[in-house]
């Protein structure tokens, strides 16, 4: 009985062995590591695979991109399990740098919200230039929306729509939330052909597949901005801080700029996203 | 249709072109499952045979145990796994969330009761008599032990497939603790998941049906090995 536990307790061991060694080799790079958590619709457009690659090659940091809606990033650096985050939800940014868990919130750049749906639009709101007054006929018209529902920018987004439009959606057989990144509601809009908000960069490099026509778009109220704001080291020692700071100079250098202008243009025929550093927030979209 | 059709078209252009990125995508996919499944391997093998040879007083419940985890959802495990080895969590100081690292380890998670629950069946299936007969032929405990694992080589083999087609076609886990980086942990299924996203589904399938090929030829090589004659 005992050759036969010790027999098993050598595999055992050699076996916690062998995972230890695994893990052991990961553990020696530090600090070379950024995490930064972004919106999806930066990864979806493809602008990060572009901006990323040139950032590493500069600085000789690597950084995993964790591409979540923006509350979800802003949640994980609230625990410090993120470095930068770069995200487009400006009252919960407010917020989180006025409760001490960013520093350094920086203009980056914006493109603009849309409202897409199908081509039949059976709300009519084609047209029509209040997006407030959109919201108001698709709810009127019980015609199907889709909601992101997971508290990304474009969610908070709309739900200050709604409220500008004195409805409350919530609950109502029309309304539905996905819980899904922006590409994906997309395609569920599409197939079930339903109305839904969405960020111009996302819709344009998804636009081929789709099936879904821009009906209300160019309202001061759409506009979509994003920042980058560093975590608060202050708050959280582990964050990778010169890494957070190295990153964030890099998206409003002059160089990143130029590209973030250009981007999409060869694809896409028009610039999916604006550049804005060093702007005022106040002056955009005139 | 037209789609589905594209989307093959576009996997055998993808892997006949040795496209780099896919190459090195499904690379990863197998390195991390079948590093996975050999942790697993070690682990659930010895423990299964070592509760199926010993009697011992609550067996029942572990078996059941080790029964229900065979079930173990994937997100869940790599819920766990993501508020342990996040920066605040027990295990931070490894900083190993969104790395290949914790993927193996959310995936051996999964992979270890599947291959211990069918071990455990496979010893426990044997004839009893045999282990007496192997004594006393004159083997000691380590030889019978030997033997009765060779004896049951064919579900311990059925044990390994399981455990891998269980962990290289999973998505939950790897995608919360591997975080989907590409060239770095970017994952067949992963991938897959990303892709459909961006509407990208001519990539989406073909990506699939790699995967699809890459699961069969793995089983197809274990059961070659698993059916060969007399193996001894």
């Amino acid at each position: 009985m005992k050759s036969l536990k010790a027999f098993n307790l050598t595999i055992f061991v050699t076996a916690l062995i062998v995972a230890a060694s695994v893990i052991g080799a990961e553990a020696a790079p530090k600090q070379k590591n950024i995490i930064l958590a972004t919106t999806t619709s930066t990864q979806d457009t493809g602008l990060l695979d572009v901006l990323i690659p040139l950032f590493e090659k500069e600085t000789d940091y690597f950084v995993k991109t964790i591409a979540v809606g923006s509350g979800q990033a802003m949640a994980m650096g609230q625990k410090g399990e993120a470095d930068v985050m770069l995200v487009h939800s400006p009252d919960a940014e407010k917020k989180f740098v006025d409760e001490g868990y960013g520093i350094n919130r920086r203009l980056v750049m914006h493109n603009d919200f849309i409202i897409v749906g199908p081509a039949e639009d059976s709300a009519k709101i084609k047209g029509v230039k209040s997006s407030a007054e959109a919201m108001k006929l698709i709810a009127n018209a019980n015609a199907l929306f889709m909601s992101r529902g997971d508290n990304s920018g474009t969610h908070a987004k709309e739900k200050t729509l709604w409220k500008k439009a004195d409805i409350a959606p919530a609950g109502q057989k029309w309304y539905q939330e996905t819980g899904l990144g922006m590409g994906q509601t997309l395609n569920v809009a599409a197939e079930k052909k339903g109305y839904t908000l969405a960020d111009r960069g996302t819709y344009l490099s998804m636009k081929k597949n789709l099936g879904l026509d821009i009906l209300t778009e160019g309202d001061a109220a759409l506009l979509n901005i994003y920042h980058v704001i560093e975590v608060n080291s202050a708050k959280w020692p582990k964050a990778n801080a010169q890494g957070a700071k190295a990153f964030a100079d890099f998206m409003v250098s002059k160089k990143t700029q130029d590209i973030i202008k250009t981007f999409g243009v060869d694809k896409f025929g028009s610039s999916l996203f604006f550049p804005d550093a060093g702007k005022k927030v106040e002056d955009l979209g005139k | 249709m037209e789609l589905i059709l594209q989307g093959i078209t576009k996997a055998f252009e993808l892997i006949l072109a040795f496209d780099p990125e896919v190459l090195g995508i499904t690379w990863l996919s197998l390195k991390i499952s079948g590093t996975a499944t050999f942790i697993s391997l070690f682990i659930g093998v010895s423990i299964g045979t070592a509760v199926a040879l010993n009697d011992f007083f609550g067996k029942r419940v572990v078996i059941s145990l080790i029964n229900t985890g065979m079930g173990l959802p994937p997100v869940v495990v790599g819920l766990f796994v993501m508020i342990f080895i996040w920066r605040s969590g027990p295990l931070g100081f490894l900083e190993i969330l969104y790395t290949p690292y914790a993927m193996i380890i959310a995936q051996a998670i999964i992979a270890t009761p599947i291959v211990m629950g069918i071990s455990l069946a496979a010893i426990q299936n044997l004839p009893p008599h045999l282990r007496l007969q192997i004594l006393s032929l004159g083997a000691s405990r380590l030889q019978m032990v030997w033997v009765l694992v060779k004896e049951s080589r064919l579900p311990l083999l059925a044990a390994v497939m399981a455990g891998f087609g269980g962990v290289i076609s999973e998505v939950g886990a790897s995608i919360m603790v591997g975080g989907n980086i590409k060239g770095y942990s970017r994952v067949l299924t992963t991938a897959t998941v990303m892709e459909s996203g961006k509407g990208n589904f001519d990539i989406a399938i073909a990506l699939g049906i790699i995967l699809l090929i890459l699961a069969f030829l793995i089983n197809l090589m274990l059961t070659q090995i698993q059916q060969r004659q007399n193996p001894r």
